[in-house]
């Protein structure tokens, strides 16, 4: 632990610490553009030169030098603001001063440091660099005449997204920045470069020109595209909600978000059921709330009521169903849509019990049926950052193309019961070994067999299912599961469904019942209703879900829902006047009041404890593996609305050309 | 430098050098160099290997040589490295010629030194037979650039013509050489001067005489 004095102040770092942290924890600013916490460490644009005693007389780049004991350190002297303004002025002679017609334009690390460290005019009156444009794919949108090479994205796409496709060709004053061949980016963080990019070089298509930040509400929400729930910030204008944007949050999502959770967010005003439509003759037809509620009891369904929640659906929608169900004398509650029927007695069991930043410790990792990189991305983050600390993957599945040196077992689930000799033997010398169990795997009835390998140490549970619902585990607290999954719902024949959202269900089950569709998109689950009351989507509701490590987050509401829309619970409170029926709340604090008094863990933000994991049963994995997700761009009914995905989907996905379009 | 730009990724392109792979030769001069390298570090081999790559297909052309991009694909490959990697060092370094070059490369000097002595005139000479910087002799016999100092300012000066050095020039002598080399012979290379050998001084030293005997304490005297 060096002492080092700042500014006349002496303090105690951490080892290892650079002279810039040492800095930052004496609570001073130093200017940076190169470095980031989560990069490597490139020390090349200069910007972060303080004094530091003993060492040579002129200022160092504090990024790059480790602090030491008994270093004096000035960042507050004439030669670190003549360095400051040095280097600023240097960067600004190739950049252009266009910040009118710039999107970064308010949120510019360049901007803001050359107001605070440089110089007030410009010495400058040649001519200035000029550098074509990249194609980067439809996502980024380059101006590369801003660069200033702090090389931030290609460490990015190298470091922590695994996919080498960004470098810098040329030297000095002709380097460039560049995709290889100009090629789009093509993973599934991609766009995560235009956060990092301290200028205005990357910014983001869809969004360009499209409103400043200080135009914008700001509103603090939970991405819902998967069940990591990275956290978010949703930047609404009026009613619209313009751009989704990574919070921090270390346990989670770090500061990274996939490209769905942030472009899907176009999706939230196209298709958007608005309207109460009722089906008539086969076609559906513009009714009244009033029509559609009388038409519902008219049904008569009594205590032969089912609730399908769908994948983006919030805990407390979830809830007023539950309610309004038990009110009729129902628990036909499911979440599943796809027909598993995994035990769910112990949620330990399907639990990402490691937690997502404790799977980067793992040492040894088995992944059984999980196409991790479209499942979830921020953890397939994670497994990168395990696999450099020099952990072995193997994976029991089809193959898909990793970021890290992965081992694949075979695609057949039953390779689980007899793991090749060095497998277990890495499980079993490993000080922490894990398994993460997918979607894929629970459906080929892996679960006992994962359960039966040990993979619990002292104070780690490496035990890990991920699922691919953002409501999936909060859902499961609230008891939306059947022993038998969906299929026992269909087989007690219920006279209504109440379809939360709920669009992957297979709908010819449920011939003979009601389908009221409750839901924000017209997608399948619309297409299949008898009845459509347009709900909420996650960015117009106040909301708590559940990640899939068990962590309960809120969302706050960031815009209204269009048209008749409403958020859920009314709609689930007033049918339960429709059916004469009491649920005991009359405002979302009651009903999340009640919630929280049934399941006391929807209440503190944080991860929710599950006990023990159970006993292995003696269910034996068979059959082919197959992943659920055939395109990661339009995994829910938000994604798919939204053009944004949809030409990810054709140009990144299917090879379309169209990048013409574009221009 | 801008004009600098890898040869257009081309369907003729591919077809031409899609199927790059070593001559025996160079396949086992490869293995040498990567094995130069320890375990696990066998990017390393990445310059050398391009240079052979460069050589190879000069060779196949009958020019200096160039890296067409399958070629920079197939050392990739062969490395194991992500290609965009590669390409970042093929733009980087501008010995490798990343556009086609013709039959000689002749790069001149013109850093301070060449230039003050006469660097010049051998662009003008150059010239004069038609060759312009940056560009191919439709001949495809020559390419001039103008390049940054190759460290033989002693016997400025200079011009490198693929793997030969040309020194003491004056633009008759240049003429001369060049008229060697289109000729298919093999002129000599290093210094053009009749009088010198290598970079001794010509005629008597001018400079530090007083060090040509002794070990001479200058100090005093500046
Ligand atoms: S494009 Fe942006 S992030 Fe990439 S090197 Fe240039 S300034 Fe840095
Ligand atoms: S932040 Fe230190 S050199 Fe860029
Ligand atoms: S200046 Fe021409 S060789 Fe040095």
């Amino acid at each position: 632990m060096p002492k080092v004095t700042i500014d006349g102040e002496q303090i105690e770092v951490p080892d290892g610490a650079t002279v810039l942290q040492a800095c930052e924890l004496a609570g001073k600013e130093i200017p940076r553009f190169c470095y980031h916490e989560r990069l490597s460490i490139a020390g090349n644009c200069r910007m972060c030169l303080v004094e530091v005693k003993p060492g040579p007389p002129k200022p160092q780049a504090s990024c790059a030098l480790p602090a030491a004991e008994g270093q004096e350190i000035r960042t507050d002297s004439q030669m670190v603001k003549l360095a400051r303004e040095g280097v600023m002025e240097f960067l600004l002679i190739n950049h252009p001063l266009d910040c009118p017609i710039c999107d970064q334009g308010g949120e510019c690390d360049l901007q803001d440091q050359s107001v605070a460290y440089g110089r007030g005019g410009t010495r400058y009156y040649e001519n200035k660099r000029a550098v074509t444009e990249k194609y980067m794919g439809p996502l980024i949108k380059t101006v590369m005449t801003r660069c200033i090479h702090c090389t931030r994205c290609v460490r990015f796409s190298e470091e922590i997204a695994g996919v080498d496709e960004i470098g810098a060709l040329y030297r000095g004053e002709s380097m460039q920045i560049t995709t290889y061949l100009e090629k789009a980016a093509a993973h599934e963080l991609s766009a995560n470069v235009i956060d990092l990019c301290p200028v205005g070089a990357l910014t983001s298509r869809p969004y360009a020109f499209e409103a400043r930040p200080w135009e914008l509400k700001k509103t603090l929400s939970i991405d819902v595209s998967d069940a990591v729930g990275a956290n978010i910030r949703l930047d609404s204008r009026g009613r619209e909600v313009l751009r989704a944007l990574p919070r921090i949050n270390d346990d989670v999502n770090e500061e990274w978000l996939s490209d769905k959770g942030r472009y899907m967010v176009d999706g939230l005003t196209r298709r958007r059921l608005d309207k109460v439509w009722i089906r008539k003759g086969g076609k559906l037809q513009a009714a009244t709330w009033l029509d559609a509620f009388a038409a519902i009891k008219r049904a008569k369904p009594g205590a032969s009521i089912a609730a399908i929640a769908g994948d983006v659906v919030d805990c407390e929608t979830m809830f007023a169903a539950k309610t309004l169900l038990g009110a009729m004398g129902s628990t036909l509650l499911e979440g599943r849509q796809t027909g598993m029927s995994y035990p769910t007695g112990n949620l330990a069991a399907v639990n990402f019990n490691s937690t997502l930043a404790g799977i980067e410790t793992a040492d040894a990792i088995l992944i059984v049926g999980s196409h991790v990189r479209w499942e979830a991305p921020l953890v397939n983050v994670r497994l990168r950052k395990a696999v450099k600390r020099g952990a072995k993957v193997f994976v029991v599945g089809p193959h898909w193309e990793t970021t890290f040196p992965a081992e694949f077992l075979g695609d057949d689930a039953a390779v689980v019961h007899e793991l090749p000799g060095h497998v277990t033997e890495a499980l079993a010398k490993a000080e922490r070994p894990a398994v993460i169990v997918g979607g894929a795997g629970l459906a080929a009835g892996v679960l006992d067999a994962a359960l039966a390998l040990d993979v619990q140490r002292d104070g780690w549970n490496g035990f890990n299912v991920l699922h691919m619902a953002a409501s999936r585990m909060g859902g499961l607290m609230l008891g939306f599961a059947q022993k038998g999954g969906i299929a026992d719902i269909a087989r007690a024949e219920p006279k209504v469904v109440l379809a939360l959202g709920a669009d992957e269900v297979d709908w010819s089950q449920f011939a003979g019942s009601l389908k009221v569709y409750i839901g924000h998109h017209g997608d399948k689950g619309a297409h299949a209703a008898d009845i459509i009351l347009p709900a909420a989507a996650y960015s117009e509701k106040d909301g708590t879900y559940v990640n899939t490590e068990g962590r309960v987050q809120f969302a706050e509401k960031a815009v209204f829902a269009p048209g008749d829309a409403r958020e859920d619970w009314t709609i689930l409170r007033a049918l339960a006047d429709a059916f004469g029926v009491r649920v005991g709340f009359d405002s979302l604090a009651e009903l999340q009041a009640k919630m929280i008094s049934e399941v006391p863990a929807l209440g503190v933000e944080g991860l929710a404890s599950y006990g023990k994991l159970p006993k292995a049963g003696k269910t034996k994995a068979k059959g082919a593996i197959r992943y659920p997700i055939q395109d990661f761009y339009l995994t829910n009914p938000i994604a798919r609305a939204s053009v944004v995905m949809q030409r990810c989907s054709a140009e990144l996905l299917h090879g379309e050309d169209l990048a013409e379009a574009a221009e | 430098m801008a004009d600098r730009a890898p040869h257009p990724d081309t369907l003729e392109l591919r077809e031409r050098w899609g199927s790059f792979a070593w001559t025996p030769a160079n396949a086992e001069e490869a293995k040498k160099i990567v094995a130069r390298y320890p375990e696990g570090r066998q990017r390393s081999a990445v310059m050398p290997l391009l240079f052979l790559a460069q050589y190879q297909v000069g060779a196949e052309t009958n020019t200096q040589g160039w890296l067409p991009i399958p070629v920079i694909e197939f050392v990739a490959r062969e490395l194991d490295m992500p290609v965009i990697r590669v390409l970042e060092v093929a733009t980087f370094y501008t010995m490798y010629n990343i556009a086609p070059v013709g039959r000689f490369h002749v790069q001149v000097c013109g850093t301070t030194p060449c230039m003050l002595r006469g660097s010049d005139d051998l662009l003008a000479a150059c010239k004069k037979r038609g060759m312009a910087k940056g560009h191919t002799t439709d001949d495809g016999l020559w390419t001039l650039t103008e390049v940054e100092c190759m460290g033989n300012c002693a016997s400025a000066p200079m011009v490198q013509i693929n793997d030969a050095n040309y020194e003491d020039l004056t633009p008759e002598r240049l003429d001369h050489v060049l008229d060697e080399l289109a000729a298919g012979r093999f002129p000599k290379e290093g210094t053009q001067d009749p009088a010198r050998h290598t970079v001794e001084p010509v005629g008597e030293p001018t400079n530090l005489a007083a060090m040509m005997t002794e070990n001479h304490d200058y100090r005093g005297e500046w």
